[in-house]
Formats: C-alpha cells, sequence, structure tokens
C-alpha cells in the first residue's frame, strides 16, 4: 500500500433500502490498478451500494471517499472527472444518434459555454471503436438492439475517461465474446493506465479471471472482502448463492459448476 | 449534434421569419397598409390613421402574441426535458388549470383587463406552488410522480372552471369562453411580457447542455456532473413562470408549447442549446400567424386564436406522429 490516498474508499458503510440493510460496517478501499467484483444474489443489495459508491445515494451511515474526499465536498462536475457509472436500466425518451450519445460522455471536460470540439469527437469515436461500434456512430439510439445500447453505454463512459469505473452489470444483454471483450478492456485499462474498477458481477468464473479483488453481499447483511484467490472459492460461492457450487481448473483458471 | 456555425445559422433564419411573421401581421387586416407605410411608422413619422392602426393596436398585439408564442414554446421544450416526456405541454401540469380559475373569476366578478392578468396569474402562482408542494413530499421528486401530480391538479381545476362556467350569468359567458380558448385581443403593452421571455431564455440557456443529460436520466446526467436537483426545481419554476406570463396575457392558448418544440426537435435534433432558442422563434412566429388570421378570416369577426392554433397543430402533429414511426425500425 502506497502513501497515496485509494481512488475509492468507504469507513463505516451501512446501506439499505426500505428497511432491509445490505452491509454494515463496510470499509475498503481500491487503488489505481485493482478491480473489484461484488458477487451477491438477487435484491442482495449490490446495485444499491454501487449507487451508494457512486455518490447518487446517500448511505444510512458511514462515508464514501473519492481519491480522499467526499462527494459533497468535490461538487458534481469535479466528482465525474474522477468516476463514471455504467446504470443498470437506461431508456432513451427521445432519439439522437449513437454518436450524440456518446459525446454526452464529455460533458465534465467542457466548460460551460463550450461546444464538443473536434477532440472531443475524435476521444468519443476511438470510444465507439473501441466497442465496436464505429460503423453504427449514426443511427438512432432508439433502433439499437439491447447489446448494443449496452456497448453504447460502455463507449460513454469511455469517452468521460474517468480514473474509477463504476460498472453495474456491465455483461447484461451483451453476447459470450463481447462479454469477454468488456472485461479485458477493463481489466487492461485498470492494468496500463492505471486505473480502478469495480463492477457488479453474476459469474464468479469470470470475476475470478478478471478482478483482482471481491466483495461478497450475503443475504444476512455480512459481506467478506478480498484478494479473489482468497475469497472466491467454493465454499464461500456455495454459501453465498446458497446452491453447492464444485471449483473446476484448467488451463490456469478456475469456474465454478453447479454441484 | 450541431456545430455552433450551424445553430447560429439555423437561428438567424428562424429570426428573419419571425420579423417577417411580424412584418405580414403588421400590414394585413380591416385596412390594408403596404410595407412602406408600416416602416414609416416603425420608424417614427408615419402620421394619420395607418400610423395610428400600427402603433396602437397591430404592433402591441404582434409582439404580445410573439412573447407569449416563445414563451409557451420555450415551456413546452423545458418541461419535456424535465419529465422527460416528449408528449408534455405548459398545461400539463395544471398551471393553466390554475390561471383559469383566477381569471373566470375576475371575469364573474366583473373585473377590468388588468383585473383578470392579476387573478389570472395569481391562480398560475397557486397552481404551482400547489403542485410543487404535493409532488414534493416525503420521498423526493421523480417523474412519475411530478406528473401525476401535475395532472390531477390540472383535472380539479378543469372541474372548477367548468363549475364556473355552469352558474356564471348568461352576458358573461361568451368572454369567459374567449379566455379558456387563448385570445389576444385583448392586449395591452407588450414590454413586460417580451421582457419577461428575454429573461427567461437568458437563465435557461447557460444550462443547456446540463438539459442535455437530464433528457437522458436523472442518475446519468449526476453521474456525469449535474447538479440535478437544483437544476430540476430551476426548470420547473422558471417553465411555471414562463407559462404563467403567458397565460396571463393572452389566456390558454393550446398546443404551441406541445408542437412547436416537436417540430424544431425534428428539423434541427434535440441539443437544447439550439432547441430551446428556435422554439422561441419558431414559437412566436407560429402565435403571430395564427392571430393575424384569427383576425382576419372571418373579419370584421375576431375567432380565439386558440382555436386557430389547435387547428392548425392537430394535423400537423397527427402527420408528425405517422412521419415518426416508420424512422424507428
Amino acid at each position: 500500500m502506497s502513501g497515496v490516498a485509494p481512488l475509492l474508499s468507504s469507513r463505516g458503510l451501512r446501506v439499505g433500502i426500505a428497511g432491509r440493510v445490505f452491509c454494515r460496517e463496510l470499509s475498503l478501499a481500491v487503488h489505481a490498478g485493482e478491480c473489484l467484483a461484488i458477487l451477491g444474489r438477487n435484491g442482495a443489495g449490490k446495485s444499491t451500494l454501487l449507487s451508494v459508491l457512486a455518490g447518487l445515494r446517500e448511505p444510512e451511515a458511514g462515508e464514501v471517499l473519492l481519491a480522499g474526499r467526499s462527494y459533497a465536498d468535490l461538487g458534481a462536475r469535479a466528482s465525474a472527472l474522477l468516476r463514471g457509472w455504467l446504470p443498470q436500466e437506461r431508456s432513451e425518451a427521445f432519439s439522437s444518434t449513437v454518436l450524440e450519445t456518446a459525446l454526452v460522455g464529455r460533458h465534465p471536460h467542457l466548460a460551460r459555454w463550450d461546444w464538443e470540439s473536434e477532440t472531443d469527437a475524435r476521444i468519443a469515436r476511438q470510444a465507439l471503436a473501441s466497442v465496436g461500434l464505429a460503423e453504427l456512430a449514426q443511427r438512432d439510439v432508439q433502433t439499437l438492439s439491447g447489446g448494443e445500447r449496452q456497448r453504447l453505454a460502455i463507449a460513454t463512459l469511455l469517452a468521460q475517461a474517468p480514473q474509477l469505473y463504476l460498472l453495474d452489470e456491465p455483461l447484461a444483454h451483451l453476447d459470450l465474446n463481447h462479454q469477454i471483450a468488456t472485461l479485458e478492456l477493463f481489466a487492461r485499462l485498470a492494468r496500463e493506465q492505471p486505473l480502478a474498477c469495480v463492477m457488479v458481477l453474476h459469474e464468479p468464473g469470470l470475476a475470478a479471471r478478471f478482478c483482482t479483488h471481491a466483495l461478497l453481499l450475503f443475504d444476512d447483511g455480512t459481506t467478506q472482502l478480498g484478494p479473489c484467490g482468497e475469497v472466491v472459492n467454493s465454499d464461500s460461492l456455495s454459501r453465498l448463492y446458497g446452491y453447492p457450487l464444485r471449483e473446476v481448473g484448467d488451463k490456469g483458471q478456475r469456474w465454478f459448476m453447479p454441484a | 449534434m450541431p456545430t455552433r456555425r450551424r445553430a447560429l445559422l439555423i437561428l438567424a433564419v428562424l429570426a428573419a421569419l419571425s420579423q417577417l411573421c411580424i412584418a405580414m401581421a403588421l400590414m394585413v387586416g380591416s385596412i390594408a397598409i403596404n410595407p412602406a407605410e408600416v416602416l414609416a411608422t416603425l420608424v417614427g413619422d408615419g402620421g394619420g390613421t395607418a400610423g395610428d392602426v400600427v402603433r396602437s393596436l397591430r404592433l402591441p398585439r404582434a409582439l404580445t402574441g410573439f412573447a407569449c408564442g416563445g414563451l409557451l414554446a420555450l415551456a413546452g421544450a423545458l418541461l419535456q426535458v424535465l419529465l422527460r416526456n416528449p408528449l408534455a405541454d405548459p398545461y400539463v401540469l395544471g398551471i393553466s388549470g390554475g390561471a383559469g380559475i383566477g381569471a373566470l373569476l375576475a371575469i364573474v366578478l366583473g373585473f377590468g383587463v388588468g383585473g383578470i392578468n392579476g387573478l389570472a396569474f395569481v391562480g398560475a402562482l397557486g397552481a404551482m406552488l400547489l403542485v410543487f408542494g404535493l409532488a414534493h413530499g416525503e420521498g423526493g421528486w421523480t417523474q412519475s410522480r411530478l406528473l401525476l401530480t401535475g395532472v390531477i391538479v390540472a383535472a380539479g381545476c378543469g372541474a372548477v372552471v367548468t363549475l364556473m362556467l355552469a352558474i356564471a350569468p348568461e352576458d358573461r359567458l361568451r368572454g369567459m369562453l374567449f379566455w379558456l380558448m387563448g385570445d389576444l385581443s385583448q392586449t395591452g403593452d407588450p414590454q413586460l411580457v417580451l421582457l419577461l421571455l428575454l429573461l427567461v431564455l437568458l437563465i435557461a440557456l447557460p444550462f443547456a447542455r446540463e438539459l442535455n443529460l437530464l433528457a437522458r436520466g436523472a442518475d446519468i446526467a449526476q453521474a456525469l456532473g449535474v447538479a440535478v436537483r437544483p437544476l430540476r426545481r430551476g426548470v420547473y419554476l422558471l417553465a411555471s413562470l414562463a407559462t404563467a406570463a403567458a397565460v396571463t396575457h393572452a389566456g390558454a392558448i393550446g398546443f404551441i408549447g406541445l408542437i412547436v418544440p416537436h417540430l424544431v426537435r425534428l428539423a434541427a435534433g434535440n441539443d437544447q442549446r439550439l432547441l430551446l432558442p428556435a422554439s422561441v422563434l419558431a414559437g412566436g412566429s407560429l402565435l403571430v400567424v395564427a392571430d393575424t388570421l384569427a383576425r382576419t378570416l372571418l373579419a370584421p369577426q375576431q375567432l380565439p386564436v386558440g382555436v386557430l392554433t389547435a387547428l392548425i397543430g392537430v394535423p400537423v402533429f397527427l402527420f408528425l406522429l405517422t412521419r415518426a414511426a416508420p424512422g424507428r425500425h
């Protein structure tokens, strides 16, 4: 651990909704270069926790710090330069083109009276290209398929270019090759830039393969946090999902099969 | 996404178009006045009947119409973003209903134009605060809660208006109906409402790019650096004041606030930096044209302008709906 403040940290965090508590006294720290997977059953509070970490919802207790400062202290715009958030659900009320939608990610980088420049357009096109949407740049978003919309949302996030990516089910609606491509993209960004990712995943094998750390949210409000090698194993996962899982190893990779 | 240059070009064309519409409104009427005479009057030395008609009748009426049309279109565009609903219009949140109660009460009590405008504004403000207070209860704000509260308050106001029409004395009915349908024949000095239009536009424009984000969803906007809570409240307040000002001056003129932002969006895209000022120019022009038709079509009888905006608006809207459908697939 270096002396630099972690990109994301929480102290004594308590998150809940409508009387149900998802986690108590949660303290975590995510540094640049790290990838944290959040695992848990449906309704275990994964998305709620992620939106608290993104500063979009108030915790019941405790605090969330972004590069050592609170969201209130930073303000909306400075926060947006540091962290990006991929929502689980999106709806487009108005039509706009794919490129326009990706350009929205540039908002925090522009001053009040600025219009998007050629540089911004280039960044947005690069982001579209990195998720394989370059050819659809002029299409109306309302004509896209679910998977294409998901990749467009990821491209918008890439155009925003934050240091911390908070991804709520980044693999939703994606086919198999785009699932792996997306995880490889974020794992590579985290390694090389370096920046940090926190992602809600449903496949523990992929979490073990692409993430450095994992946070397990159990139904009773307890949590387990640590490096994937320690936390993600058939015992903890069987308890997490309430179904016996068996670990299968192949070429250095671990997969978890329903027993 | 339009470039800044393209946006300015579109706005320049629309500005020229609105000047043309106002010029037409000054020339056409029971006395035809040719362009040279109109110009002479405007420059200042034109005398005689033509000068009087232009200066004291047609010019104030055209300018008030332009300002009210612009305010309604602007309020419509803002509310469509706030509610994330392309079918929202300035009256969906009950503001015109509140103004209607105030205005009809003033007419029944036999007040003059000033009293009618004053009570209409008080009614609009009352409905606005009521909806804001109810929608802003414990659980915070959601679009659907705001929309539902507005629709219900509007329905309640509608019932009160109907009740007032039912029990009002016969000789007041015509005035009440004209007010409800929207009418520009009772207008006075246009300065105040023009000033309000300029003010609302100048306050809204710096936030136009943030409104682009708000249109994509509150959480997405917040994550991208928009302070959503104050922005939403500001937009609600601004749209409500714009609607109240327009309704106070010209009655509940329909369809401008719904149709004009749609037309502009179809022609020039949904970038609020262009959409807001373009809607003002297009909405103003449309209302000036409709009002010119209202006072000339069946002259010397004057029609309520709200009937004409609806008669123009309904087929245009239906056309847009059928045209928009194939593009979605």
